[in-house]
C-alpha cells in the first residue's frame, strides 16, 4: 500500500495555497503509509535561473559554505537555501551539469533529488505530518505538485527510497503498487547510460520515463509505453515542468480518484484525500480507467 | 382481558425519528459500535449518517433489519457483511462496497470502485451509476444491479446469484465462472474463459423482471439482455485444458 495525492491547479488565484491543500491531501493518506513521505512542488520558474533540490544526512556540516565554494568552482554566482536536511540552490540555466559535477566532488554525502526550473523535491522518513512541518510544505505556492506517503515494499525504509524521484529535469514520478520487471529494466537503462541511486522500482519507472522522453517522446506518449513495457501493479502521477499525468496498469488494482472542477484536476488514491479540496461536492469526480493516460498541460 | 396488566407494562422507547450520526463530530467506531448493539430494529429503525467524506467501513456488519441512509461518498467496504439491513449512500462508494454481504439490500446512488459486492452470499446491491473492475468477483448468491456500466473482470470466478448490468461490460466478463448468472444489456468487451452466451428462457426472463422491480427499474424490458453463464468446461482439471487455466 501506498498513498498518492496530486493537484494541478487552473485557477492561478490557487496557487498560494498549493502547499497547504498539498499537505492537506497528503497527511488524510497517513495510513496508507506511515513510513515516510515527500512531496515535489512546481513553483514559478524565472529566466534564466535553474533550481537544484539536494538532500544530505548531515546538512549543517554539508551545507556550510557550500554557497561560496560552489560559486566559485562553477564560476557563477548561486543561491543555497536550507529547509532541513534538504536545501534548494538557484543556479544559472545552462550551469546544472555542472553544479551536478562539482556538488559530487565538494559534498560526496550529498545526493540530488532534482533539477529543473519550476521542480523543488522534498522527502524524508517520518510520519506525513511530520514531514510536511519539517520543510514547511504547507507555505509553498506553486501551479501543481504531486504528494507520495509511503509503505514499502520492494526497498528499504530511507530517504531515497522515498518518493517522488525525479531522474529528467522538471521530471517526477510516484508510484502506488510493484514492479517486478525492474532489474532486468534497470540493467538495459544502465547500458544507456542512466544512473541509478537506489535498488527501488519506481526509480526504475522515473528513469524509464526519463529515457523515453529522452529518445524524443512526449510524456503522453512516455506512458502509453510504460503500460507495455513496465510488469507488475502501478498506479503513477507524474509531473512535468507544465504537466501532470495519470496512469494505472491494466490490472488496475492499486486505486485511484480524480477529480476536476474549473479550478484544479486533483488526484488521491482514496476520495477522502479530496474532501477538503474548494468545491469538492460539485466537482466531476471518477475512477481513471486501466491502461489509460490521463494529461493535462499549462 | 386484564387490561391493568397493560397498563403496567413496561413502556419500549422507540426512536422512530432517525439517529443522525454526523461523522465529522463522531468517530467512526462510535457510529459502528451502536449500529452493532441494536438488538431490536423496532427500536431504532432508521440511521442517517452525515459526513462521511471517504470513511472507511461506514455501516460494516450491521445485523439487524434497519434503514441506514449515509448522505455522501464513502470509501472502502461500505456496508460489508450486511445482513438485513436497508443501507443507501447518497453519494459514491469505494472498493468492496457490500463485499459479503449475506442479505438485505445496499443502494449506491453514485458509482461503486472495484470489486463491488465481492464474495456476496445474498441479498441485492444496487448500483445507480458504474461499477468499475471486479464487480461480483466471487458472488455466492448475492444479486447485483448495475444501471450503467462494470468494468474489467466483473463476475470472476462467480459461484452463485445473478448479476445484472443495464451497460456495458468490460473485458474477460466472467472469467472462470461457475454458476452465477449474468445478464448484460448493452456490449460486453469481452468474455473471460469459460464463460459463454446462452439462451434466455422464460425462468431468466421472470427472475430478470424480479430483480428489475425489486432495484426500482422501470424503464427497460428482461428481453432487452443476454445472459451469459458457465459452458462448465473448467470445473474439473484437464490436461487438454491447461491453457485456460
Amino acid at each position: 500500500m501506498c498513498g498518492i495525492v496530486g493537484l494541478f491547479l487552473k485557477d492561478k488565484t490557487l496557487e498560494p495555497q498549493l502547499g497547504a491543500m498539498l499537505s492537506e491531501m497528503l497527511v488524510m493518506l497517513t495510513d496508507r503509509g506511515p513510513d515516510s513521505a515527500g512531496i515535489a512542488v512546481y513553483g514559478a520558474a524565472t529566466k534564466g535561473k535553474a533550481k537544484v533540490t539536494i538532500q544530505s544526512p548531515s546538512p549543517e556540516a554539508d551545507f556550510a559554505g557550500l554557497e561560496a565554494e560552489l560559486s566559485k568552482k562553477i564560476d557563477a554566482k548561486v543561491k543555497l537555501l536550507a529547509k532541513s536536511t534538504h536545501a534548494v540552490i538557484d543556479v544559472p540555466a545552462g550551469k546544472v551539469e555542472a553544479a551536478r559535477e562539482a556538488i559530487a566532488e565538494l559534498r560526496p554525502s550529498v545526493r540530488i533529488m532534482g533539477a529543473g526550473e519550476a521542480i523543488e523535491i522534498y522527502k524524508e522518513v517520518g510520519l506525513p505530518v511530520d514531514v510536511v512541518k519539517r520543510f514547511d510544505v504547507t507555505k509553498m505556492t506553486g501551479s501543481h505538485g504531486i504528494g507520495h506517503t509511503r509503505m514499502a515494499t520492494e526497498s528499504a525504509v530511507t530517504t531515497l527510497g522515498a518518493h517522488p524521484f525525479s531522474t529528467g529535469p522538471d521530471e517526477c514520478l510516484v508510484h502506488n503498487g510493484s514492479l517486478s520487471n525492474h532489474n532486468n529494466l534497470r540493467r538495459e537503462l544502465i547500458r544507456e547510460g542512466m544512473k541509478f541511486e537506489t535498488e527501488n522500482d519506481t526509480e526504475v519507472a522515473a528513469a524509464y520515463l526519463s529515457s523515453k522522453i529522452a529518445h524524443g517522446q512526449n510524456l503522453g506518449q512516455a506512458l502509453e509505453s510504460s503500460v507495455n513495457d513496465l510488469d507488475g501493479f502501478f498506479t503513477f502521477v507524474v509531473g512535468t515542468k507544465n504537466g501532470f499525468g495519470v496512469v494505472r496498469d491494466a490490472i488496475a488494482c492499486k486505486p485511484a480518484v480524480l477529480a476536476e472542477t474549473d479550478r484544479y484536476v486533483a488526484f488521491g488514491s482514496e476520495y477522502r484525500a479530496l474532501t477538503k479540496l474548494p468545491g469538492i461536492e460539485d466537482a466531476k469526480v471518477w475512477e481513471p480507467e486501466p491502461s489509460t493516460v490521463y494529461f493535462w498541460e499549462h | 382481558m386484564n387490561v391493568t396488566t397493560l397498563a403496567k407494562a413496561p413502556q419500549r422507547e422507540v426512536n422512530y425519528a432517525p439517529r443522525v450520526f454526523d461523522l465529522d463530530a463522531a468517530p467512526l467506531r462510535e457510529l459502528n459500535l451502536a449500529l452493532h448493539q441494536v438488538t431490536d430494529a423496532s427500536d431504532e429503525p432508521s440511521w442517517e449518517v452525515i459526513n462521511p467524506k471517504g470513511s472507511h467501513a461506514v455501516a460494516a456488519g450491521v445485523a439487524q433489519p434497519i434503514a441506514v441512509e449515509v448522505r455522501g461518498s464513502v470509501g472502502y467496504y461500505c456496508g460489508g457483511m450486511n445482513d438485513r439491513a436497508s443501507i443507501t449512500v447518497h453519494g459514491s462508494a469505494g472498493p468492496g462496497v457490500g463485499e459479503n454481504m449475506m442479505s438485505g439490500q445496499i443502494t449506491v446512488k453514485g458509482d461503486a470502485s472495484q470489486y463491488a459486492g465481492a464474495t456476496g452470499r445474498g441479498g441485492l446491491l444496487v448500483i445507480e451509476g458504474n461499477a468499475s473492475s471486479r464487480c461480483g468477483i466471487s458472488m455466492k448468491g448475492i444479486d447485483i444491479v448495475v444501471r450503467g456500466n462494470v468494468g474489467h473482470m466483473s463476475a470472476f470466478m462467480a459461484q452463485s446469484g445473478n448479476l445484472v448490468v443495464l451497460g456495458n461490460a468490460g473485458d474477460a466478463l466472467g472469467d472462470s465462472i461457475y454458476e452465477a448468472r449474468l445478464f448484460v444489456r448493452g456490449e460486453v468487451k469481452s468474455l473471460g474463459a469459460d464463460c459463454i452466451k446462452k439462451e434466455m428462457r422464460p425462468e431468466h426472463i421472470a427472475k430478470l423482471k424480479e430483480l428489475l422491480d425489486r432495484a426500482g427499474i422501470t424503464d427497460v424490458k428482461p428481453e432487452e439482455f443476454t445472459r451469459y453463464g458457465s459452458a462448465r468446461t473448467l470445473y474439473n482439471f484437464n490436461i487438454d485444458n491447461a491453457d485456460a487455466y
